[in-house]
């Protein structure tokens, strides 16, 4: 049923209801246990099991189309900048991968305001914040005008 | 009087500020970066309804960033890409708003990689490696928590898990932007946002047709299944002029994970065959010329709705599976990781669906298929709202105010909210934000002294409304013993069916093979204004289903404009897209034109009209 929590290693603690971008994980008030509310809404995307501190949810295919017996399963480790995915298939063969996610430190980015302020006047040109510099070319690009006789066509 | 919780309990927050980003997916965080960029006085705030973290489109990753010129290396100029753009949307687009991400895109796509984004490189060349001409390859599992992270330090508050419901208009000028009401799906606060300037960067729509799978498996539609229409709905309830939302999209993906085809067609050279081994595009070519000429059958590449065409002629032939040989490409590890990588940053459904039907893609062929419709502006489609052009190079009636400003003052744009501007993809919304926000702070600065206006009255009664659900569930709850049967109200759930099977069988569905005509058109309007009309007898048990409620009144209304669009356009532009079975051509001389479309607020009435489509890139 795309995404499902396993009964004794949830703690409660509600990650996955709070990044859930489909809204659907939420705490069972009689466990006090997340789980998945509406399965028919929930994409594969693996936001809840990727953040899950205690590794409690998982994914079974959906019903309609995926056969039992299979496993994706997802390591995300921010801090060393990777994560590693363990597939299994319904008949026994394993595939392991692992990629990198980001090559700076969490949280480096700088913020816009942080930069000093632009001239007055280049709020009324055509260019964004660090245009030209990161355009990597001399000059933004532009067009010929289209003449306003050219332009006034009636509809 | 029967007592109304939410309404008597439910607490409300004021919120000022000057401008307002709806949604914080791609678009939103590009808006929020810029607009902390110029506007370092203002007040800048995003609404969104999930997490930022992980939200929109682009909340599980990408594997490819595609839209990026590589104007550095001297790859593609932005005229190249207005070209390509131009010819798969079958000549339809805004050249002046595609010219303008284009010329913008590789700078926000530098700015990611100094951020963190690992963008991979061809060694020889020294490049970015390009899975396509337009596209470069990444390892984007965090793409997204990477790009929010510059949202957040960019605003001065992010309001997650505030869903917008209305937008609200100045009460001295109703053709003027004046805030929003939204909300809070955790603690069902109601939010009032009065804003001098609102950019909507929300979602293009899932869930509008009856998907292929409809158990489980209606999850995992292509695009997401959170992404309800709000980037159209907002817009048209306060009277914005909206183009090309008879332009929806249906995709050939690996059939049912909708795992992308892109870096196998591309870069992998994987081909595509029936069942009995024929590249069946090859045998069709002369068909489609004589069907929609040469001008459009011999374009390079071949527009996206004609290889569905060809596809659909082929499965219509009884000619399936088709197949796409992803064995006859993975001849080296190297190779056998990045096709594993591509689904597994993005489509990870799809390798649950290879271990759970044993396909190992190294040797044996994956099915393909054709998706059910789906309405959006930044894919190989361009549904949204009509807006005002880049000053510099817009012809003159593109040209009203401010860049990516819709017709109602105040209101701008971004990514899928924006109508004519396809193959934005996550770079150019991103871009487009950027683009938009700048310019609503000149607005701002233009005019410092208007301060919006807000009629109480009017809140107080979007206040009822907005709830209504919840008290038609309460009420509704008490006349029958248990369950889901009720004469007073339907779920969510129940609407969101309706509106699909209504979508499905008379706009052209997969149930039809996409094809439709006046007659069903006509009779599809006068059921989905009745599913309209019960939108007032929505009842929602809890917050999650309230959030249901709304997500489902902007499906309709996209839903709408969908048919309404569908009946004025006579003819069949993009074939392979959806068919007109009574106008069954391309035809140049009536409809080389955009169809506009704008729901007056104060008569109720659509006005529907077209307009001139400009060619000012040769």
């Amino acid at each position: 049923m795309p995404t499902f929590v396993y009964m004794t290693m949830c703690d409660g603690c509600g990650k996955c209801v709070e990044l859930c971008p489909s809204d659907i994980m939420h705490i069972d008030p009689v466990n006090r246990r997340a789980y998945n509310v509406e399965p028919d809404m929930c994409w594969e995307c693996y936001t809840c099991v990727k953040y899950c501190p205690e590794h409690a949810i998982d994914v079974r295919g959906y019903a309609d189309f995926a056969p039992l017996g299979h496993g994706v399963t997802v390591l995300r480790e921010p801090e060393k900048g990777a994560v590693s995915w363990k597939i299994k298939y319904r008949d026994g063969r394993i595939k392991e991968f692992t990629f990198p996610i980001r090559t700076t430190k969490w949280g480096s980015i700088k913020s816009p305001r942080d930069y000093p302020a632009p001239r007055e006047d280049l709020i009324h040109t055509q260019l964004l914040s660090h245009e030209p510099e990161y355009l990597k070319v001399e000059k933004l690009p532009t067009l010929p005008l289209l003449s306003k006789e050219a332009s006034r066509v009636k509809n | 009087m029967i007592s109304l919780s939410y309404r008597r309990t439910g607490s409300v927050k004021h919120v000022d500020c000057d401008i307002l980003i709806v949604g914080g997916g791609f678009a939103g965080c590009g808006a929020a970066y810029e607009a902390g960029y110029w506007g370092r006085d203002l007040r800048i705030v995003i609404a969104e309804k999930a997490n930022i973290e992980r939200s929109g489109a682009v909340a599980h990753g990408l594997s490819a960033i595609n839209c990026y010129m590589g104007m550095r290396w001297n790859e593609n100029m932005p005229e190249d890409f207005v070209r390509y753009a131009r010819n798969d949307l079958m000549g339809l687009v805004r050249e002046d708003l595609l010219f303008d991400i284009a010329r913008h895109v590789d700078a926000t796509v530098h700015m990611f990689e100094e951020w963190g984004l690992p963008i991979m490189y061809n060694k020889e060349t020294g490049h970015y490696q390009r899975e396509g001409r337009w596209q470069i390859m990444i390892h984007g599992e965090s793409y997204k928590p990477i790009i929010a992270e510059a949202a957040k330090k960019s605003v001065d508050e992010v309001y997650n898990r505030v869903m917008i419901t209305h937008l609200l208009t100045d009460m001295q000028n109703p053709r003027r932007i004046a805030g929003a009401v939204g909300l809070d799906v955790r603690d069902g606060t109601f939010y009032v946002f009065r804003a001098r300037a609102v950019i909507v960067c929300a979602g293009g729509a899932s869930h509008i047709y009856r998907p292929r799978s409809v158990g489980e498996g209606a999850g995992r539609t292509w695009y997401p299944p959170w992404n309800n229409g709000s980037a159209y709905a907002l817009l048209m309830q306060v009277g914005a002029d909206m183009i090309q939302m008879e332009n929806r999209i249906v995709v050939t993906r690996f059939k049912d994970g909708y795992g992308p085809v892109g870096a196998w067609f591309l870069m992998l050279k994987s081909v595509a065959t029936n069942a009995y081994g024929e590249e069946y595009e090859k045998t069709h070519i002369d068909d489609l010329r004589a069907y929609v000429g040469t001008k459009y059958a011999d374009a390079k590449p071949m527009p996206t709705c004609l290889r569905n065409h060809l596809m659909l002629e082929e499965i219509k032939a009884g000619k399936g599976p088709i197949y796409i040989h992803t064995e006859r490409s993975l001849d080296t590890p190297e190779k056998e990781e990045l096709g594993w990588e591509d689904f597994l940053d993005m489509t990870i459904g799809q390798a649950v669906l290879w271990a759970s039907q044993n396909i190992d893609p190294k040797t044996d062929p994956s099915e393909l298929s054709m998706s059910e419709p789906y309405v959006m502006g930044s894919h190989a489609v361009c549904a949204g709202a009509w807006v005002s052009g880049p000053e510099d190079l817009a012809p003159a009636d593109y040209v009203w105010g401010y860049n990516r400003m819709t017709t109602v003052e105040g209101l701008f744009g971004a990514g899928d909210t924006v109508g004519g501007s396809p193959h934005k993809f996550s770079s150019g919304s991103f871009t487009e934000g950027r683009l938009a926000a700048k310019a609503a702070v000149k607005y701002l600065k233009d005019h410092p002294d208007y301060r919006p206006q807000i009629n109480t009255a009017k809140i107080e009664a979007l206040r009822e409304e907005l709830y209504r659900p919840l008290e038609n569930y309460e009420v509704g709850k008490h006349v029958i013993v248990k369950g889901s049967v009720s004469p007073f109200f339907i779920t969510p759930k129940q609407g969101l069916q309706r509106l699909e099977k209504i979508m499905d069988e008379y706009c052209g569905g997969v149930g039809s093979y996409y094809t439709t005509n006046e007659k069903l058109l006509e009779k599809g309007l006068s059921l989905l204004l009745m599913l309209k009309e019960d939108l007032r007898n929505v009842g929602s048990e809890d917050l999650h289903q309230l959030q249901r409620a709304w997500e489902l009144n902007h499906r309709v209304w996209v839903a709408e404009a969908v048919i309404r669009h569908t009946l004025y356009r006579k003819e069949t532009r993009w074939p392979g897209y959806y068919y007109r079975a009574d106008y069954p051509h391309v035809d140049e001389t009536n409809w080389h034109v955009f169809v506009n479309s704008r729901y007056n607020p104060s008569t109720d009435q659509w006005e529907m009209s077209t307009r001139h489509v400009h060619h000012i890139v040769p």
